[in-house]
């Protein structure tokens, strides 16, 4: 691809964002594949669990098609396991026939139920699938990127974790085979990426340290970039913020002083953040008060990214 | 007694719930703090508490039992502490293990089940294992009667249903039934299953089958222990002694949580015990230009400070319109449900100082942050 490296985030096939609950996952994914898809990048943003919260952020609340369109080359997909392992049965299973009985046998619903991690391998599968050239599902839309909205930090590990656990305890057989080229594919930094994201607080912080160290540790996975979301600055030097905390009892006073005090908190938290990463490159986006409720914050957002992102 | 505490008098158990990144974890701190200071006996299961907040309670030191919290010194803060209180971290693999060796009927399958690759990846990182090693600890303590009141902090799950379903939920997977059928098939179903069960393993392999079958035998002498003690767990959660405090910040995705979740208890036949809704930002109703703030702080800051001052204080009162709106909305769709609002700190919580600080919000002895509709 022409202007990036090879270790560029967006040059990767699969981009994983995951980070604590609450720091904003979504709209980081959102952004990013706003981004991806204004430099021409063929994308889709990735879902689990059904939920839907992307795909409305952009004003699109689900007409039927498999893989929507949200804007130019964005495309939304919600993964579910049940969904995930019909379209697995139909692409894969030796015969339709079989394919047929088994997608309607209760036999797989309980082997969903029963065998642990395999609703997280049916999902990751999915995803995996998606940003496979040609796709395995036959005649399907080729995409350049696939951004993974994952879930919170722990159950994020769970999922990128699951082909690698299930190689191990399945032993043989198609599935198997299959969950191993998925784990070489997670583990190979030059088709996957992870971004964390977090915020400049101190739950968030030491969870993304967590996170990158468990990553590293139990998956064999590298983070490729840290994005601290909503930050605050504060517009006061330290001497007018100790004429403000001199100042009387007044709202406006009020309000400057947690803004400074908040922002200076999380200039600290950043600080420890950054100095305990080890080099990964630290990106931050700003608090918007007015929230994010307008594309027009979102294209913000994702112009900063796309700016400041490796 | 303010409202939460009236509310929480009469309860053994509160179960703190929301979105992640709430303040849940702190909030259950200071509830356990709360009912400890009433003069009870209380013990807080945390799930992933950060390291300060560790430090605070003395947790840093700490196994999956409840230690006590020295809140001796907290006097000096204004909050005395009548009861005890103490902290406990998760650890749920253990939680597990130690769930095995009780119910085990000998050293030799206890042995075998700790070994099985099944076991192993079922108490692992997947969804639904911490859920339900969280119950499962919390029934215990509750059984265990050392306590009047026991506060649980809940797991980050994407989706609260994975908490209120995962005793069923996993013994759903422990008898699994249609699969235990297929892994011994007798008789006619064995002819039926025979097809299914070939595609399954040509797709699966066979030793993911094998070590279910074994998993699932093992499990066979337990199951009935496991099941009585899932429906005990569900009992509890009924009782109407258990109080859920839903805990949300005025954030949209964590609103949206919150009403969900609701919704879910209501369904279950689950007690609500309070709202609350942690970090808002107040709203200056008195506020009206920027130029008219500047002009009123000149005479103490100074004109260019006090500009400064104003356009901050504009930024900060467009997102405390957004929060006021954004309960204005929860209380219309929880059908006026009244909800604690605690105004966003300056700083995370650092010390049991901090936390005292947040129950004087919480419970009452701070001035309350009235939603805007009220004003």
């Amino acid at each position: 691809m022409p202007g990036y490296g090879a270790m560029s985030i967006l040059g990767k096939r699969l981009v994983v964002v995951t980070g604590k609950g609450g720091v904003g996952k979504s709209t980081v994914t959102a952004a990013l594949g706003v981004t991806a898809a204004e430099r021409g990048l063929r994308t889709v943003l990735v879902e689990v669990a059904g939920r839907a919260d992307i795909r409305e952020q952009f004003g699109d609340h689900g007409d039927e098609q498999p893989e929507p369109e949200l804007a130019p080359r964005l495309h939304h997909v919600s993964v579910e396991p049940r969904g995930a392992l019909e379209q697995y049965l139909r692409d894969e299973a030796p015969g339709r026939l079989i394919a047929s009985v088994l997608a309607r046998s209760r036999v797989f619903d309980a082997l969903i139920t029963a065998t642990p991690g395999m609703a997280e391998l049916l999902t990751i599968g999915k995803v995996w699938e998606l940003a496979q050239r040609p796709r395995h599902k036959p005649g399907a839309r080729i995409y350049d990127l696939v951004i993974l909205d994952a879930p919170a930090s722990g159950h994020a590990g769970a999922l990128l974790g699951a082909p690698a656990s299930f190689g191990s305890m399945a032993g043989g057989g198609p599935m198997a085979h299959q969950s191993a080229a998925i784990a070489r594919t997670l583990r190979d930094p030059r088709s996957t990426g992870v971004i964390a994201v977090s915020t400049a607080e101190q739950m968030a912080v030491s969870e993304t340290l967590s996170l990158r160290e468990a990553f590293a540790e139990k998956l064999g996975i590298a983070i490729d970039a840290v994005v601290v979301n909503r930050l605050l600055s504060s517009p006061f030097t330290a001497n007018e913020a100790r004429a403000i905390e001199a100042a009387g009892e007044d709202p406006a006073v009020r309000s400057a002083h947690w803004l400074h005090a908040r922002a200076t908190n999380q200039r600290e938290l950043l600080v420890r953040l950054e100095r305990n990463l080890n080099g990964v490159p630290l990106t931050t986006l700003p608090f918007v008060f007015a929230g994010i409720a307008e594309r027009a914050e979102l294209d913000r957002l994702a112009a900063r990214l796309g700016r400041y992102l490796p | 007694m303010s409202p939460l505490a009236a509310v929480l008098a009469d309860k053994r158990v509160v179960i703190c719930a929301g979105a992640g990144g709430v303040g849940k974890t702190t909030v259950a701190a200071t509830i356990a703090l709360g009912l400890a200071a009433e003069g009870r006996r209380v013990a807080v299961v945390t799930i992933d508490p950060a390291r300060r907040l560790a430090e605070a309670l003395g947790l840093d030191t700490l196994g999956n039992e409840p230690s006590r919290v020295d809140t001796g010194r907290l006097g000096d803060s204004g909050l005395e502490i009548k009861g005890e209180l103490s902290a406990m971290m998760l650890d749920s693999k253990r939680t597990f293990d130690e769930l095995i060796a009780r119910l085990a009927p000998d050293e030799s399958t206890r042995e075998q089940i700790l070994r099985n690759r099944v076991y192993v990846h079922l108490t692992g990182a997947i969804a639904g294992s911490q859920e339900y090693a969280a119950m499962s600890k919390l029934f215990e303590i509750e059984r265990g009667g050392d306590y009047d009141a026991v506060v649980l902090d809940t797991p980050p799950s994407r989706n609260a249903l994975d908490f209120l379903d995962a005793p069923q939920r996993l013994l759903g997977v422990l008898s699994g039934r249609a699969l235990r059928l297929l892994l011994a098939p007798t008789g006619y179903a064995a002819r039926s299953a025979s097809v299914v069960l070939a595609g399954l393993r040509r797709i699966t392999g066979a030793r993911l089958l094998e070590d279910l079958g074994s998993f699932f035998g093992l499990f066979g002498g337990m199951i009935d222990d496991f099941r009585e003690r899932a429906v005990q767990v569900d009992d509890l959660l009924r009782d109407p002694r258990t109080g859920f405090l839903i805990v949300t910040s005025p954030e949209r995705a964590a609103l949206e949580e919150a009403i969900f979740f609701t919704g879910e208890l209501d369904r279950a036949g689950m007690h609500r015990s309070g709202l609350i809704v942690n970090r808002v930002h107040p709203v200056d109703a008195l506020e009206r230009d920027s130029a008219g703030t500047a002009a009123r702080l000149t005479p103490a800051l100074g004109s260019a400070l006090a500009v400064k001052v104003a356009s901050a204080h504009a930024d900060v009162q467009v997102l405390a319109r957004r929060d006021a709106a954004a309960i204005g909305s929860l209380r219309c769709k929880m059908h006026g449900v009244r909800p604690v609002c605690v105004a966003d700190r300056e700083r995370d919580v650092h010390s049991l100082e901090d936390l005292v600080d947040l129950h004087a919000a919480l419970f009452g002895r701070a001035p309350a942050i009235q939603p805007a509709a009220e004003r």
